[in-house]
């Protein structure tokens, strides 16, 4: 990369860690070892185990749990809470491993700050005194010479919320995350302007009591959205008909009546069809749609073009296939769910994706119908009291006001604004980076890296030497979920719930909660009446005695759940029910897209296609990992050491590509990727894509267990298709052809 | 009584959960597996079918495992879970090379492991480990002497099959089609 002033810094290079020994394959077919040495199984049986309540971090779904100590004081195991709506007492692969976050041997272990010049830059160990200090001093200069504004906050997760805090005291409000623009932005924005109100974490999906439930790429049991998968489990025992819409033939494919391999880049073809379809066959809910909806006469003179017949010639699905599959719908709606998915952010007109897929809920009259979606409801926790923030000059809004309805702060206008050719008025000069691993989450790492580059400070917080700690000038190793405080986790559901985190054991290594490093810095700048408790327990105590709980009572149940105070979990027959939209309906027609210039109904626009001998790349998750955070748990890492490049076996065939093989792909563009990648050679993919996970490719060596192994998808992405209204970053527009490896220097 | 298991094909996920479960409860090392999870593919695009599963020791009645076994380390107990001593067993391997399911493995401790169907927790009343995790619910665990259990019933109404049965060793883990 060239980098002059920051120098990316391999933390390995500090040789931090013992030597982990190499975790074998599975034992099967191993040799054995002839040592008679006899294990002590007593504690399987006799086990006195301590258990503490948590919640999950390993991903957002946030399952509350048990973390189970024994006698020696380790973390043994992870075990779901019964009483909770998000897991129902069953963690999924991920939280059963979260036990291997904590246990990780490569995890950051002490403050880190960065050191040298030019080419001799490395880590320093450091005391967290020195570490805050110059954070500290920093922030101040920072705030003096450009304003507090020009400092952002980059972040995911439960610490997030910490440093959000720290920020907001300090005087800034530049906030980002990546689960916005590069993940389900599109959804939230596309489903707001239809229903009033977004989708939100959990989503409102009726799946136990749903009859119909279409996914437009969602591969739900890949992506183990825990509740979900249960809940669709259940419903595929009563009996429930799926119609998955996937070029791959996922997981959840294979559970589906009715598979749809469609060709990709072509979703809105489709569900424009069904619309067609769903109102010329008059299969829509016909009372819903008069007394709920605005501009079903618009709407159906606009689909009119967009028939089955049409969309075959798109799609490659055939008419018959696509009337058949409107009418199951039909048939079961309003108990029919079109799933808005998760992560969204594919072709750049996403939101007007996420509305089609909103204004078919509506024809079937889902939403607020049981089967369909419910209202969902949550409990507001009361603010502890603190003084209020001062106001900033500008805020992520105005960074981002290019796009009018992100409802979030855009991680891609932060990386824009940190440029050195930026010179707009809202500059961005410094980066604080809390469990988010940029580069693996946001394309184009060459624009990144020259962010970065033009920084004029950066901190990274983690558990994990991540392939973006190596950027950082200070780096601050943060305890895992299962040894600190965070927040009440207080979600929208069926019927408001809490749920408590606490440590099950001491931090391990020098490793500090966030809400103890936000506090630490918050003090070195003057902010001390921000932070006016020693732990953040006593926090946590206030707030739940305000609801009439207690830091006592959620030791020991973990999990509490309240009844309903707002309105039914559905309409009831004939309601008056006003839509928080600008017409008070919900808007088949918006009004609001209208008076911005965009269309206000979705049309098709036909995508780019790959040139011969190139391939479509799409990626997708895997149910033992979350992003690219626990590629290198040890629990987790034998389950899926390393992604694949997955090919049609007609494509192989092609190409003398034989199953197992390394290769290399190249883009469009002619990147190379950095690392090889294993081939499978699988009927489940289209010829004209490929498919890998997502989150591996790992390039920062300190990551012992899953260096180098696979591709990393964001690497190979660099068409990346920005979504006018809410600027999203659409990730699917994206060719590859195959590098075989003993023509790779003739390659590059 | 006759502990069985029988595993919902049609729900599974391929998650591994199962696998992770039965790690962190047995403490089995990390490396390491008493259940695994396989994937079948059949058919061409677009005519497609998955069968997933999680497979173990198979629990059989007729355990060619408990037959080979030079000292009696391997051994059947009250509802025909298959054991392994390992205070008796010496390491030889013979059991491993005898199942037909390849679910013996060679502990680094030096002897031979196994899926007990997680007898220290079914003794207390709980469901194995891997049931009990499982978040797509597609695992029964059950007495199949005890006519009125989800597993006796689930055999009775749906169609089903077991893994090798040519093997002839009885096995006791059924896969629900």
């Amino acid at each position: 990369m060239g980098t002059t002033r920051r120098q990316f810094i391999k933390i390995s290079a500090l040789g931090l860690g013992g030597a982990t020994v190499a975790a074998s394959s599975y034992g099967l077919g191993d040799s054995f070892l002839s040592v008679f040495d006899p294990v002590d199984k007593s504690h399987l049986v006799n086990a006195n185990f301590k258990r503490y309540p948590t919640y999950c971090e390993v991903c957002f779904w946030k399952c509350a749990g048990w973390t189970y100590v024994d006698e020696d004081g380790e973390i043994t195991k992870l075990i779901g809470n019964d009483n909770d709506p998000h897991c129902y007492g069953r963690l999924c692969p991920r939280g059963t491993g979260g036990v291997g976050m904590y246990q990780d041997e490569d995890r950051l272990k002490t403050p880190l700050i960065r050191t040298g010049e030019g080419d001799q830059q490395t880590f320093r160990e450091a005391t967290w005194e020195e570490a805050f200090d110059l954070i500290a001093s920093k922030m101040k200069s920072v705030k003096e010479n450009y304003g507090a504004e020009t400092f952002a906050l980059l972040k995911h997760g439960s610490s997030g919320k910490q440093f959000e805090h720290l920020f907001q005291a300090y005087g800034s409000d530049t906030v980002g995350e990546p689960a916005y623009a590069q993940c389900r932005g599109p959804r939230e924005t596309g489903f707001a302007l239809t229903f009033g109100s977004w989708v939100g974490s959990p989503e409102p999906t009726d799946i136990r009591d749903c009859k119909c439930m279409v996914l437009i790429g969602s591969h739900l049991g890949e992506n183990m959205h825990n509740s979900q998968v249960q809940e669709m489990s259940d419903a595929i025992d009563k009996g429930i008909s799926i119609i998955t819409v996937d070029p791959r033939f996922s997981t959840v494919a294979s559970k589906s009546k009715y598979w749809m391999p469609i060709k990709p880049s072509t979703d809105i073809a489709l569900l424009l069809a069904w619309m067609n379809v769903i109102i010329n066959e008059e299969l829509y809910d016909k009372k819903y749609v008069e007394k709920y909806t605005y501009g079903l006469d618009e709407l159906r003179k606009h689909v009119q073009q967009y028939t089955p017949e049409w969309a075959y010639g798109v799609t490659t699905l055939k008419p018959d296939l696509i009337r058949k599959t409107a009418r199951e719908m039909a048939q079961a709606a309003p108990s029919v769910i079109i799933h808005p998915g998760r992560h969204v952010t594919w072709y750049g007109d996403d939101t007007q994706r996420e509305r089609a897929m909103a204004i078919l809920n509506a024809l079937l009259g889902s939403w607020g119908r049981r089967g369909g979606f419910y209202f969902k409801e949550k409990l507001k926790l009361p603010k502890y009291p603190l003084p209020k923030y001062e106001h900033p000059k500008w805020t992520w809004k105005d960074l981002g006001s290019k796009y009018p309805l992100a409802q979030m702060g855009l991680t891609n206008e932060i990386i824009n604004s940190s440029l050195p050719e930026y010179d707009g008025d809202y500059p961005v000069k410094a980066w604080f980076v809390s469990g988010t691993n940029l580069v693996a989450a946001i394309p184009n790492k060459a624009e990144i890296e020259r962010a970065i580059d033009n920084l004029e400070f950066m901190v990274v917080v983690d558990t994990m030497p991540m392939d973006i700690t190596g950027y950082a000038d200070v780096v601050l190793p943060e305890c895992t979920y299962l040894e600190r405080y965070d927040d009440i986790r207080s979600a929208t559901n069926r019927e408001p719930s809490i749920a408590l985190r606490m440590p099950a054991v001491p931090p391990k290594y020098n490793s500090k909660p966030s809400w103890w490093m936000a506090k630490q810095i918050g003090e070195r700048l003057g902010l001390q009446e921000y932070f006016p408790y020693e732990d953040y327990a006593e926090v946590l105590d206030w707030q739940l005695k305000e609801i009439g709980s207690s830091l006592e009572e959620m030791k020991k149940i973990g999990v509490k759940n309240f009844p309903r105070k707002g309105r039914s979990l559905y309409l009831a027959e004939d309601e008056d029910y006003t839509f928080p939209t600008p017409s008070g309906k919900i808007e088949l027609f918006s009004t609001r897209l209208e008076q911005l210039g965009f269309d206000p109904m979705p049309k098709y626009t036909a995508h780019p296609e790959p040139d011969q001998n190139f391939y479509r790349l799409i990626y997708g998750r895997a149910p033992m990992h979350t992003f690219s955070r626990t590629a290198n748990n040890p629990n987790l890492v034998d389950l899926m050491p390393e992604n694949t490049c997955w090919i049609n076996p007609k494509v192989a065939k092609q190409w003398e590509i034989e199953p197992g093989e390394e290769i290399f792909l190249k883009n469009q563009i002619g990147k190379v990727s950095q690392f090889p990648i294993k081939v499978r050679v699988t009927e489940r993919i289209r010829w004209d894509s490929i498919y890998m996970v997502h989150g591996f490719g790992h390039q920062e060596k300190a990551l012992k267990n899953t260096f180098g192994k696979g591709v990393s998808d964001t690497e190979m992405i660099s068409e990346v298709m920005i979504d006018p209204i809410m600027g999203g970053t659409g990730m699917r527009g994206n060719f590859v052809t195959f590098i075989k490896k003993e023509n790779l220097t003739a390659e590059i | 009584m006759r502990y069985a298991m029988a595993i919902d094909t049609k729900k599974c996920v391929g998650c591994s959960d199962c696998v992770v479960a039965c790690q962190t409860e047995n403490k089995v090392p990390i490396g390491y597996c008493r259940d695994w999870v396989t994937e079948s593919v059949h058919g061409t695009y677009p005519q497609l079918e998955i069968e997933l599963r999680t497979e173990r020791c198979n629990h059989c009645d007729d355990a060619p495992c408990v037959r080979c076994c030079p000292t009696g380390a391997s051994h059947i107990v009250e509802g025909g879970i298959v054991l392994v001593e390992e205070f008796e067993c010496i390491g030889c391997g013979a059991c491993i090379e005898s199942c037909p399911y390849d679910a013996r493995f060679s502990h680094p401790e030096g002897y031979v492991d196994k899926c007990t169907f997680c007898m220290h927790r079914v003794n207390r009343g709980q469901q194995p480990a891997c049931v009990s995790v499982c978040p797509t619910k597609c695992m029964y665990f059950g007495d199949l002497d005890d006519p009125r259990s989800e597993v006796s019933q689930l055999l009775k109404t749906r169609k089903y099959k077991a893994l090798a049965p040519e093997a002839g060793t009885k096995p006791q883990i059924f896969y629900l089609m």
